[in-house]
Formats: structure tokens, C-alpha cells, sequence
């Protein structure tokens, strides 16, 4: 039992590691601070918030809130949209796109 | 089989009233001549029908007339359709998507959600159905939780 407590606090890695680990600690801290100096709002998924069933390829008022000013599809991880309806906004954007009703590309 | 199509073209913006329906009566032609039929037009459609500004200029036009037609028919009415819009002249785009589908996925999925409703209302022992005057009203609620202080009421 004492041999293992003097070899823990004895070891010069585990000193190391103390120190590392405080570092650690600071760093958290610091970026935490960051975080709720910059208020996060937690994203939701609009489709599945709004009750929206059915992503229509002609609802361009909908759709061109997904697609930013280059003309790509907005990501999920910055629109907060799920899986099930960014796979239908994809294709209702698609369909747009064909009919001239959102831009391929655009600058 | 039958199913339900969209059919969406748009027509340059130049094509006269004439053009228009000369190429919506051939639609019909078509359409009847393969046993389909053509729906009703919806409010919807008519709100989406008309000139609208392009996203982009399709053989230096800026603008397109857009017609939206609803179709009751099988795939080889489709395919006939398809063939001879290609070939249509006076026409920069169609687009013909199958509808039946999404549309009673989408009536499943409402019809789902309030049954939920009804069956966790019940279970908290309200009536099945929102009252009047209940809950967030939809004018003021929405998502923005950060309208300073308005929140206190009395």
C-alpha cells in the first residue's frame, strides 16, 4: 500500500501528469468562458419544429433559407436541420434548382 | 397503376396567351390519349402558376412563365409526356414528379402526430382536443427566447 503511494508521488510522470492535468483544467475553463460569453443557442431542426411534412420543391420561400448567397445547400451542422429532412430538403432543392426557381450557383 | 404526377413547365416569357393553351390543350391530348386524366386546379397551383423571375438566365431569359399541372395516370403516360416536352419547342424546362407518394407519407405523419396528442392529453386527463385560448398563442410565441424582460407578466 505505502510502496504504492510513494511510487505514485514519487514518479516524476505522475508529476508531470498532475501539472498536465491542471493545465487541462485551465484550458476547459477558459474555453467554457468563451462559450457563454458567446451565447449558444441550442439548434433544432426547423422541419421537425414547424410540423413541416412534406418538403415541397415549389415552397421557395422555405427552401432559399437553406441555400446561402453562394447557392449551396446549407450543412447540417450550421442549419441544425436532421437527417430524415435535410435528405428531403436536398432533393426539394434539386428539384428547384431545375426549374430555375433557385440558383445553381451564384456570386 | 394509376398515380399522381406534377407536371411543371415553364414557357418563355414571350410565348402569347395563344402558346400557352395550344401547349396545355396538347398536355390534355396526350394525356387523355394514354387514359390518364387531369386534376382540378388547386388554389396552390394557381398561386405557383404565372411569370416569375428565373434564378438563372436560360438562353438569355430572365424571366419564365410557369404552369403547374396535376396528373392522374401510369408511368408509360409519363414517359410519352416526358418525350414529347423534350421535343416541344417554346419551352426551357419541365419537370414531371411523382406526388401519391410524399403525399399520404405526409398525411400519415400528421395524422400520427395528433392521435399522439389526443392519446397524451387524455393521459393527462385534459379533453383530446387543444381548447381555444390554451397554450402559446400563435401570435406572440415563437422560438426567439431572447425578447429582454417582455416575458414579465403580471
Amino acid at each position: 500500500m505505502a510502496g504504492i503511494g510513494r511510487g505514485r508521488s514519487g514518479s516524476p510522470s505522475g508529476g508531470a501528469g498532475g501539472r498536465g492535468r491542471a493545465g487541462d483544467d485551465k484550458n476547459k475553463d477558459g474555453k467554457q468562458g468563451q462559450r457563454r460569453g458567446l451565447f449558444r443557442r441550442r439548434k433544432v431542426c426547423k422541419f421537425c419544429a414547424d410540423k413541416i411534412d412534406d418538403i415541397n420543391y415549389k415552397d421557395v420561400k422555405l427552401l432559399s433559407g437553406f441555400v446561402p448567397e453562394r447557392g449551396k445547400v446549407l450543412p447540417r451542422r450550421i442549419s441544425g436541420t436532421c437527417a430524415k429532412h435535410q435528405r428531403g430538403l436536398r432533393i426539394a432543392i434539386v428539384r428547384a434548382r431545375q426549374l430555375a426557381l433557385l440558383p445553381y450557383a451564384s456570386d | 397503376m394509376q398515380r399522381t404526377y406534377e407536371l411543371v413547365y415553364v414557357m418563355r416569357p414571350d410565348a402569347t396567351e395563344q402558346q400557352v393553351a395550344d401547349l396545355h390543350t396538347q398536355v390534355e391530348a396526350i394525356v387523355s390519349r394514354m387514359s390518364g386524366t387531369i386534376g382540378e386546379q388547386s388554389e396552390a397551383a394557381l398561386a405557383f402558376s404565372g411569370r416569375r423571375r428565373l434564378a438563372y438566365e436560360i438562353g438569355h431569359h430572365k424571366e419564365g412563365l410557369y404552369v403547374l399541372e396535376v396528373i392522374h395516370g401510369d408511368g408509360a403516360l409519363v414517359h410519352e409526356l416526358d418525350r414529347r416536352l423534350k421535343v416541344t419547342e417554346g419551352l426551357l424546362r419541365h419537370l414531371i414528379v411523382r406526388v401519391d407518394e410524399s403525399q399520404t407519407k405526409a398525411e400519415r405523419a400528421r395524422a400520427k402526430r395528433t392521435e399522439e396528442s389526443r392519446r397524451r392529453r387524455t393521459a393527462r386527463g385534459l379533453p383530446p382536443d387543444r381548447q381555444p385560448g390554451e397554450g402559446p398563442q400563435t401570435d406572440d410565441s415563437d422560438d426567439s427566447g431572447d425578447d429582454f424582460g417582455v416575458e414579465a407578466e403580471v
